[in-house]
């Protein structure tokens, strides 16, 4: 464990210094329990990856930030997920504007069979009503967030045609793309690469890393490598625990438990 | 032994080498047989038209609603169907109106808000609702909706085109519920995992993300619910009232091009003009359903060309 993460934290909701606090959290499907007492806490601004064994719990810890594990029923939990000051498992919180702050990517990009323009714009349309912003700034939120992407270049001619037709890179940099108007506060990514090719790979890596800083980013991977180059902090879960969440050079280089440091080595998983 | 096995295998190999053009020539013949059917049914149709179709007034059956095909002796016989394409194409609109939301809102239930049981025991509801003769349908609109239309608009006649849009109408309902039911299913679901991860409401997902995913199939549904009304005959029969006059208002009784010739068919003496203007009945029939499906299909490759 790092100092930082023991120390007192400010008491400014939200604002001291981490996006996610999780307290005691146990999670079931109906009688199978998935996660056991978990207790993280994810600083503010980093990349924070999650690795593990098939079936660790990593998909559904990250599902269960956003809450978009319960869409199929059936879920139970203990515990709380304290995000921008408010636990996020109490029955007032509005699952909607939770989804604003905390926005999701997925393993299969998934852009919606519509044009690329009404993709990027989505999220926003949900959460504001018709005709709060003008046509114009519609059209610089779209400029803007797929230029962040590095999509403006690429489809600017093109804004009326079905996302569904791009390239499966092109696909997920429009689903980190139409997050952007939504100015989250934490982005979930459940393995967001492994549908690329290696070349693919590496650009959307890279496009992850120039968003340290102004995104909180919690990304779920099932590649080590991955999860080496391209995070901060890495937690590392198995059978439904956290078993170490360190800086991700130390949990590669020295880890503490024995389980860690035989996952890493590939001797199991 | 092992050499026994293996001539076995030879053999079975063989076998199937051998079936295999023979099958893929019975796929074919099942394939193109119907075009086969639909060629013989239009030249059932234009044969059984024979030399009436040489022999009619052209601009009067479209233009007059004058339908008098077997006058007394010494009278001119009159064939005007301009009446009953109004009332054939009134109320299949009237049963669209109905059917088309009442259809979509019970598949849009029945596939993304019903769950366990009661989706279900819905869909088995639909599947009787759809097995439902169109005679009974017929009965209810002539014995149930028939006074209850009297009594509430206070008109003479119950048995109407408001009576023949709502029979018609329910008749379609399960054929659109069932076929669109299919068409959203058919949605993958990482669409609304996608949608709600943006935090989207259900009826969002329903209006932004399934419609325009699904659109094709909807549109399917509601041709062919469309088809069910036009060609419909028992029930229109039934409920219209059948007064060859083109509607003025929503209670006034009308004529379906079906049900003349289901009507008319068995009075009309065989191979006598009647019986062949009937017969050219049938072929707008025909021309009516095809252009229909035909202009479904244009629009259903525009819109994929735009969006």
């Amino acid at each position: 464990m790092t100092a930082t993460q023991n120390s007192a934290p400010l008491q400014i909701p939200g604002r001291d210094g981490y996006s996610v606090h999780v307290n005691d959290f146990s999670l079931w499907y109906g009688n199978f329990q998935a996660l056991f007492n978990v207790n993280i806490n994810i600083k503010q601004g980093i990349i924070t990856s999650m690795i593990g064994p098939s079936g660790c719990g990593k998909s559904t810890m990250l599902r269960s930030l956003n809450r978009i594990n319960e869409r199929y029923g059936n879920v139970k939990t203990t515990g709380s997920i304290t995000i921008l000051g408010k636990n996020i498992l109490d029955e007032d919180v509005s699952v909607a504007t939770l989804r604003k702050s905390v926005g999701m990517v997925f393993q299969r990009p998934n852009p919606l069979p519509i044009s690329i323009f009404d993709n990027v714009l989505f999220g926003l349309k949900s959460h504001t009503p018709s005709g709060y912003h003008s046509k114009r700034e519609l059209e610089d939120l779209v400029e803007q967030s797929l230029s962040e992407v590095g999509l403006w270049s690429e489809v600017k001619d093109q804004l009326k045609r079905k996302a569904t037709e791009l390239t499966l890179e092109q696909q997920q940099k429009l689903c980190i793309g139409r997050l952007l108007p939504l100015k989250p506060e934490i982005i979930l990514m459940d393995e967001p690469c492994s549908a690329l090719d290696a070349a693919g790979i590496e650009r959307i890596e890279a496009l992850i890393g120039g968003m340290r800083g102004r995104f909180t980013i919690l990304m779920v991977t099932h590649n080590m490598a991955q999860a080496r180059r391209a995070s901060d902090e890495c937690i590392f879960m198995l059978m439904g625990e956290i078993i170490e969440h360190t800086p991700t050079l130390d949990l590669f280089m020295n880890p503490v438990h024995e389980k860690t440091a035989m996952y890493i080595e590939g001797r199991y998983g | 032994m092992p050499d026994s096995t293996r001539k076995t295998r030879v053999n079975k190999s063989l076998l199937s080498d051998r079936f295999e053009k023979p099958i893929e020539w019975l796929i074919k013949i099942c394939g193109w047989s119907s075009l086969a059917a639909l060629t013989a049914i239009l030249i059932f149709i234009l044969k059984g038209a024979g030399p009436m179709i040489s022999k009619i007034n052209w601009v009067e059956f479209f233009t007059s609603t004058k339908w008098v095909p077997s006058p007394g002796t010494g009278n001119e016989p009159h064939y005007g169907i301009l009446a009953m394409l109004v009332g054939t194409l009134s109320t299949t609109a009237l049963a669209l109106l109905i059917s088309v939301p009442l259809g979509l809102a019970a598949a849009v239930y029945i596939s993304e808000f019903a769950t366990g049981k009661v989706k279900e025991f819905l869909k088995v509801l639909l599947e009787l609702l759809a097995a439902i003769p169109s005679i009974v349908w017929g009965f209810i609109g002539l014995m149930v909706l028939a006074p209850l239309i009297q009594n509430w608009f206070g008109v003479q006649q119950g048995r109407n085109l408001l009576n023949g849009g709502i029979v018609l109408g329910l008749m379609s309902v399960p054929l659109i519920v069932s076929l669109s039911e299919d068409a959203l299913r058919a949605v993958p679901d990482a669409y609304r995992e996608a949608a709600l991860a943006l935090g989207a409401s259900k009826w969002e997902i329903v209006f932004r993300v399934l419609f325009p995913a699904a659109r094709n199939g909807l549109l399917a549904a509601v041709m062919l619910g469309l088809g069910r009304a036009i060609g419909e005959t028992m029930a229109a029969l039934l409920a219209t009232g059948h007064a060859n006059q083109i509607p003025s208002a929503i209670t006034d009784p009308v004529r379906t091009i079906t049900a003349t010739i289901a009507a008319e068919m068995g009075e009309a003496p065989k191979n006598s003009d009647h019986y062949h203007v009937l017969f050219i009945l049938g072929l707008v029939l025909f021309v009516i359903t095809g252009v229909v499906n035909v202009v479904a299909d244009l629009v259903i490759k525009g819109t994929k060309k735009h969006v």
